[in-house]
């Protein structure tokens, strides 16, 4: 068991002990730090697989800025009763038994996957014209270069849901 | 033991069908929403683990917009449910059952 395998399963199992707690623990708030536990396992599992710069926007964007907005919003929602409210609607049983249903499928299809080794040698992801400057650097050498029409578009959809938000949040 | 690519799609696998367990479970909309953050985040596993293992930058591009995009969703999300909150005064989904008001 070499170290990738180590940090691989405990990152992947607090992941989807995170998962679980939010879906089923009563208090919202709760749920909230369980998925921010579960945000900053993936960035843990996202800089094994060589995505640093991916890694730290997840913790900044999802963890930083994400959360902040669950927490904001569980805040001034200030649910009451909470003890007596029923947590899981009347049809929870059937999703319940389809969806691991199918999931046991799946994954007992996953794992008879064979892929060959990874092509990569991890110097891959921080190549920049032969030179090695760092995954950043990498990234925004295809962002700006390949996907540059996304970029201004998903630039364009950030201010729309900023405006969005603005406006649903007005008091009138 | 060696960690593949397989590993990686079985972790994301997993993590969407509790997400997805969580949407259409929970009565609560704030956990929907969160619900909806944790398939986003699954669908990012799987990108930068394909990524990984075609040594292509393109799937961490994707994933950058996917996060973009979930974080705009989660803004316009939230602040539809502090409308509906102000107007209803609960958060339940099956107590917002008509399209009244």
């Amino acid at each position: 068991m070499n170290g990738e395998a180590i940090l691989f399963f405990l990152f992947a199992g607090i992941c989807l002990g995170g998962a679980v707690l939010v879906v089923t623990m009563r208090n919202p708030m709760y749920s909230a730090l369980s998925l921010l536990a579960t945000f900053l396992s993936m960035a843990a599992l996202f800089f094994l697989q060589h995505a640093e710069f991916l890694g730290v926007v997840q913790i900044f964007v999802y963890g930083g800025g994400i959360m902040v907005l669950f927490l904001f919003v569980i805040m001034l929602v200030n649910l009451q009763n909470l003890q007596e409210t029923r947590l899981f609607l009347s049809q929870a049983r059937w999703a319940w038994l389809l969806i691991v249903g199918m999931a046991s499928l799946v994954i007992v299809l996953f794992l008879g996957l064979s892929f060959e080794p990874p092509l990569s040698n991890p110097a891959a992801f921080e190549m920049v014209e032969g030179e090695s400057l760092g995954n950043t650097q990498a990234v925004a050498w295809v962002l700006y270069r390949e996907y540059l029409l996304p970029f201004e578009i998903a630039s364009v959809f950030l201010l729309v849901a900023m405006i969005g938000a603005v406006v649903l949040g007005r008091r009138t | 033991m060696e960690i593949t690519t397989a590993h990686y799609l079985t972790l994301s696998f997993m993590l969407f069908s509790i997400g997805l367990i969580g949407i259409v479970t929970r009565r609560n909309m704030i956990i929907v929403l969160m619900s909806i953050e944790l398939l986003l985040n699954s669908v990012n596993l799987n990108l930068i683990a394909f990524s990984h293992q075609l040594s292509d930058l393109t799937g961490q591009v994707f994933a950058i917009f996917t996060i973009c995009v979930a974080a705009g969703e989660a803004a316009v999300g939230l602040g539809i449910l502090l409308a509906l909150y102000r107007l209803r005064h609960t958060t339940e989904v099956d107590q917002v059952t008509d399209m009244r008001g």
